[in-house]
């Protein structure tokens, strides 16, 4: 199993699959962790992944209506260059006491990831220029989103130092 | 499901049930349902095609949170169950999950007949190395040093080793998977499905209640380091000189599966009991 070449998309429509992709793969993700933190009874955290995953979802349905497609295209058809999208949280990240400022912190790093990625694609010397200025133009508004969700965790209160103590743990690990 | 024209295209959402998984957040299990749900859907499967069949613990859980057919049965018991019903029924995509102490321990046995016996079956087995369901207990794959309270001087005994016990005892297809890479594990579940035989995958699923360290594992795994051969010797050199961090495809070999006559197995009750020797 090699890993994936550079992704350096040839026309507009490879490069909004991608686009399409990630921010699909985000809110999918976000679906997942709301109904995994409900089913722990984290309702606080459940409800800020529920909306995360809304957002993600209407930066999708934008990129479909600007397109013109009726649905993403086939994730499949091509490997990221990471286990998982660029936006995607990694399930491994989470934690069941987890409060919504680790919620927002997690969410700040895949935007910030996503940025990169479109960043890194602009300064790929093989892009055409329509597709440069597109990739640029997305890069700025992940650093658009990153700099939303900073303002969001400048109003959430940061955790107590002991957030993951558990007076009923459900391990007896040292 | 997408439509191109006629044909109905699966996605991988087909084949999860609407049933919330209750692993703890941060489980590796997570990715392997994910991983399973690709595999079938880029495979074009059926969920009532498929049959997932399970033993106790965490991860015996898969069967509920997929739409496919299943059986969450008995402990260490799940290699018995999906024989029986490959056998009885070929036509269904059969795939047996579980995890470490389900199958090393409690199971071990049906993994070893399972192995040599050869049915076209799917393994995956999700290995945390401790028993997460009942609280953090050492399983067959706990590395010998590592201590707890409910194991405060280590095991004190020789870690199992899944792959080397499944070449040796005649699996078709043996891989091993990690859940942090859930694109790369759909692959390799997909080989496995396809591979004619027992396809055994021992896939690295952190348990980040009662092994929190194991969240390492994604900074320590080696996709890709397995290299494929259908030779027994070349596999089991590779098996030698493993950490257990290397990713791929170890084996896969051309042994023809087990399956007897359609009929043998579903007979009258009389038949049945005629056919026991007593």
């Amino acid at each position: 199993m090699s890993p994936p070449e550079t992704f350096v998309p040839r026309t507009m429509q490879e490069f909004m699959a991608r686009a399409c992709a990630l921010e699909a793969e985000a809110a999918e993700r976000y679906a997942e962790l709301a109904g995994l933190m409900r089913a722990h009874h984290n309702a606080d955290v459940a409800e800020l992944f529920g909306k995360l995953a809304r957002i993600e979802g209407l930066h999708r349905d934008k990129i479909l209506a600007r397109m013109g497609w009726d649905a993403p295209p086939d994730p499949d058809a091509f490997r990221w260059q990471t286990p998982e999208g660029p936006e995607t949280t990694d399930f491994a990240d989470l934690h069941y006491l987890m409060t919504p400022w680790h919620a927002l912190k997690l969410a700040e790093h895949n935007e910030r990831r996503a940025a990169e990625f479109f960043e890194e694609l602009a300064a790929q010397r093989a892009l055409p220029p329509d597709l440069r200025a597109a990739a640029t133009e997305t890069a700025a508004e992940e650093r658009e989103h990153v700099a939303l969700i900073q303002g969001w965790l400048a109003r959430v209160p940061e955790p107590r130092p002991d957030w993951d103590e558990d007076a009923d743990p459900p391990a007896a690990v040292d | 499901m997408s439509e191109k024209g006629a044909t109905v295209i699966p996605v991988p959402n087909d084949f999860k049930s609407d049933i919330k998984p209750v692993w703890c957040p941060g489980c590796g299990d997570f990715g392997v349902l994910n991983a399973m749900a690709k595999a079938m859907a880029r495979l074009a499967l059926r969920p009532e095609n498929v049959a997932v069949v399970s033993g106790i613990g965490c991860s015996s859980r898969i069967p509920a949170y997929t739409s496919c057919y299943g059986f969450h049965g008995v402990h260490g018991r799940a290699l018995p169950t999906a024989t029986g019903l490959k056998i009885a029924r070929p036509e269904l995509t059969v795939i047996v999950t579980g995890g470490d102490g389900d199958g090393y321990s409690i199971g071990g046995n049906h993994f070893l007949h399972a192995c040599r016996r050869n049915v076209d079956l799917t393994y995956i087995v999700m290995d945390n190395r401790v028993y997460g369901m009942t609280k953090g207990q050492p399983s067959p794959t706990t590395e010998t040093g590592w201590t707890s309270k409910l194991a405060p001087h280590g095991t004190g005994l020789n870690e199992f080793h899944p792959m080397a016990i499944a070449l040796a005892a005649g699996a078709n297809f043996i891989a091993r998977g990690f859940t942090g890479d859930p694109n790369g594990l759909a692959d390799i579940v997909m080989q496995a499905i396809t591979t004619p035989g027992f396809s055994f995958i021992e896939v690295l699923s952190p348990c980040i209640t009662f092994r929190p360290e194991q969240k390492e594992w994604k900074k320590m795994v080696r996709p890709g380091n397995l290299s494929s051969t259908a030779d027994p010797t070349l596999a089991a050199r590779q098996i030698f000189a493993d950490d257990g961090m290397n990713l791929g495809v170890l084996y896969a070999g051309e042994r023809p599966p087990y399956q007897p006559p359609i009929g043998l197995a579903t007979g009258s009750l009389a038949d049945l009991e005629a056919a026991f020797a007593l």
